[in-house]
């Protein structure tokens, strides 16, 4: 929770309360009504990255709840999505679940495999714990590529586009809705996490852990409720993934995904709900503008075009390293010292 | 037998490519606590730096080596200066986000350059084939094992004799200590950095003769965290032990077993060692426990 220049609280409930003031609401309303509007004047193509953009934001809030307010480095992020997108397939699937049954169930079961992989935390912390995800990682990977029997080895699942009385989600336009109602649920879901009691003590744990304990948390239960919460949100994020491309390759769910998510979640900002949702439309964002500024070059310098493929990779480490070194808080932070500038406009506060 | 000869050899020889680059990867996490993603990329480099100096510039084979090593050198110095140097103290995951980016970077920088199709140039290391008794062994193969533990040894005396190498034992064992007795950790980082690089280099100019140039050779930077969590995070000879027993199981389940097994076993003893011994085989026994 962090505290606001210039806000002055006189009564608990505006101290609780997720968004106290004012402008805040205003805010809000005016993003939610640019989201409402937006289907209706974007092309297909934006669309579809619009889509893009609120499933990984499912997947970096499910990740930030685990790495950046309980402090506990996963890199298995692409491994708990890859279980949340095949088990979403196969109960659809073999078991001939409706779809909103396989997915619902499908989160459950991630979370209870996040929940298995979380056990190292018993004994490992930090850097060691970041390895044995790692492993985790691989491991399931390897899995997914040769339990042949179940998975289908290395061969896509197809599965059907989902309805929603009566209209079929296959359109980009019409998944829109589907995948901005999971995000924003995500979102709200997160936000009243850490105004409760297992929420503030994920963050005790994060901030010092011995002293979590003295107070009463629970570090070992704690933990392990971090990676089921977390990889809870994966696994939806892993299943909507599923039924938007209505296709389920390994591909989709390597080590590179898990990089992926941890680049949103650091270029976003640890431990923010608002940083989690930037950083997942910069780093979806960024290949596709980059793709673009390759059209554009292809007319003036056919040369240059041709190296963007792998400027996109260069890009994404330059960008990940230059937030790390200049603005270790994300684009979070970046935009709360905006607010904070006209907050207090025009008696700006400095520092040094 | 001929077949379990031949098998311990390749075995062997790939295990000593893992410990030059786990090496690298213990150098810096005993200066500087820095978990480093980058080994991989660092050798990928080396394959293409050799790659260039003998196979584009026409370089002698001896100077070329002596240019590539400079080159990597060169390249981790820099690194070390631009990006790790403001990052001291930061928390662990900024330090691996930061060596994921770099990978990142560096394999991008790579493809842009080199373009994505494998390369090759002629190799100097001796072709042909050794003969030892029933088994019949590539003479490139075999020879890379003594020329890894030849590196791997002058790394070993190098912590043991060199001054810039004990005052990296005393920053491992106090940095404030090591301060005050007037230790420059910059400097002490970037000789860590320059060596992680040189002996990465040499990995990369053996595997370059051996299995080619090509953009796959980064993936062996996966297989670095298996080695050095068997060997123990912050032990050279930890690095030797561990790469050969993960070279060896690898080619022996692939051998024996097969089913792809071999893929995954480095994991799975990953995950064991993390649960039974989380410091390795020979590494100090402080561990971060909860």
């Amino acid at each position: 929770m962090s505290m606001e220049c210039g806000v002055f609280h006189t009564r608990y409930e505006s101290d609780m309360g997720l968004r106290p003031r004012p402008a805040q609401r205003i805010r809000l309303a005016l993003f939610a009504l640019a989201v409402l509007v937006f289907p209706f004047l974007a092309s297909p193509y934006w669309l579809d990255l619009a889509n893009q953009v609120a499933i990984a934001t499912v997947g970096a809030i499910g990740l930030n709840i685990l790495v950046g307010y309980t402090g506990q480095i996963s890199l298995g992020q692409g491994a708990f999505m890859a279980i949340g997108a095949y088990s979403a397939g196969l109960l659809r699937l073999n078991l001939g679940l409706p779809w909103g049954v396989s997915i619902v169930l499908a989160c459950f079961i991630t979370a209870a495999v996040g929940t298995f992989f979380g056990l190292p935390s018993l004994r490992l912390k930090g850097l060691y714990l970041a390895i044995a995800t790692l492993a985790a990682q691989e491991i399931v990977e390897w899995v997914m590529t040769h339990w042949t029997a179940v998975t289908g080895g290395t061969e896509a699942i197809v599965l059907p586009s989902p309805g929603l009385f009566g209209v079929r989600l296959n359109s980009t336009f019409n998944f829109y809705w589907f995948a901005v109602l999971c995000a924003a649920g995500t979102a709200l879901f997160a936000a009243n996490l850490f105004r409760s009691r297992a929420g503030r003590a994920f963050v005790a744990v994060r901030d010092q852990d011995i002293a979590a304990s003295v107070i009463g948390v629970d570090v070992f239960r704690t933990k392990l409720l971090a990676f089921a919460t977390s990889s809870f949100f994966a696994g939806l994020a892993g299943a909507l993934i599923a039924y938007y491309r209505n296709i389920v390759t390994w591909e989709r769910f390597t080590l590179e995904t898990s990089i992926i998510y941890l680049a949103m979640i650091i270029v976003g900002g640890l431990g923010s709900i608002r940083g989690s949702l930037l950083g997942a439309a910069l780093i979806t964002l960024l290949p596709a503008l980059l793709t673009n500024l390759g059209r554009v070059l292809q007319d003036t310098a056919p040369q240059a075009a041709t190296l963007i493929p792998y400027a996109q990779q260069a890009v994404f480490g330059i960008v990940i390293i230059l937030f790390l070194i200049f603005e270790p808080r994300g684009l979070s932070k970046l935009w709360g010292n905006v607010k904070d500038y006209f907050h207090v406009w025009p008696f700006a506060y400095r520092r040094g | 037998m001929d077949v379990f000869l031949q098998l311990t050899a390749s075995g062997l020889s790939t295990g000593m490519m893992y410990a030059l680059a786990a090496a690298g990867f213990v150098v810096i996490y005993k200066a500087s606590d820095v978990i480093n993603f980058t080994q991989g990329d660092l050798l990928l480099l080396g394959t293409y730096l050799i790659f260039f100096a003998v196979g584009q510039t026409g370089l002698h084979w001896s100077l070329g080596v002596v240019v590539t090593v400079l080159l990597a050198v060169a390249v981790a110095l820099a690194i070390e200066r631009l990006v790790l140097r403001p990052l001291i103290g930061e928390p662990i995951i900024s330090m691996i986000m930061v060596t994921i980016g770099l990978s990142s970077v560096l394999r991008g920088a790579v493809n842009a350059i080199w373009g994505p199709i494998p390369r090759s140039f002629d190799s100097f290391l001796p072709a042909g084939d050794i003969v030892i008794g029933p088994a019949v062994l590539s003479a490139d193969r075999v020879l890379s094992i003594p020329i890894a533990l030849a590196v791997l040894a002058a790394l070993g005396l190098f912590f043991r004799y060199a001054r810039d190498g004990i005052a990296m034992r005393a920053i491992a064992d106090d940095q404030q200590a090591a301060l005050s007795m007037g230790i420059s950790i910059p400097r002490v980082f970037a000789v860590a950095w320059g060596l992680a690089a040189a002996s990465a280099a040499i990995g990369g100019v053996m595997l370059g003769n051996i299995v080619g140039v090509s953009p796959n050779v980064g993936s062996i930077g996966l297989r670095v965290f298996p080695v050095v969590i068997l060997g123990g995070l912050d032990s050279i000879a930890g690095a030797v032990v561990g790469g050969a027993i993960i070279g060896l199981l690898e080619v022996y389940t692939g051998g024996y077993i097969g089913h792809g097994l071999s893929l995954i076993v480095p994991y799975v003893v990953l995950i064991l060692v993390l649960m039974v011994r989380p410091y390795g085989l020979f590494g100090k026994e402080i561990i971060e426990r909860v």
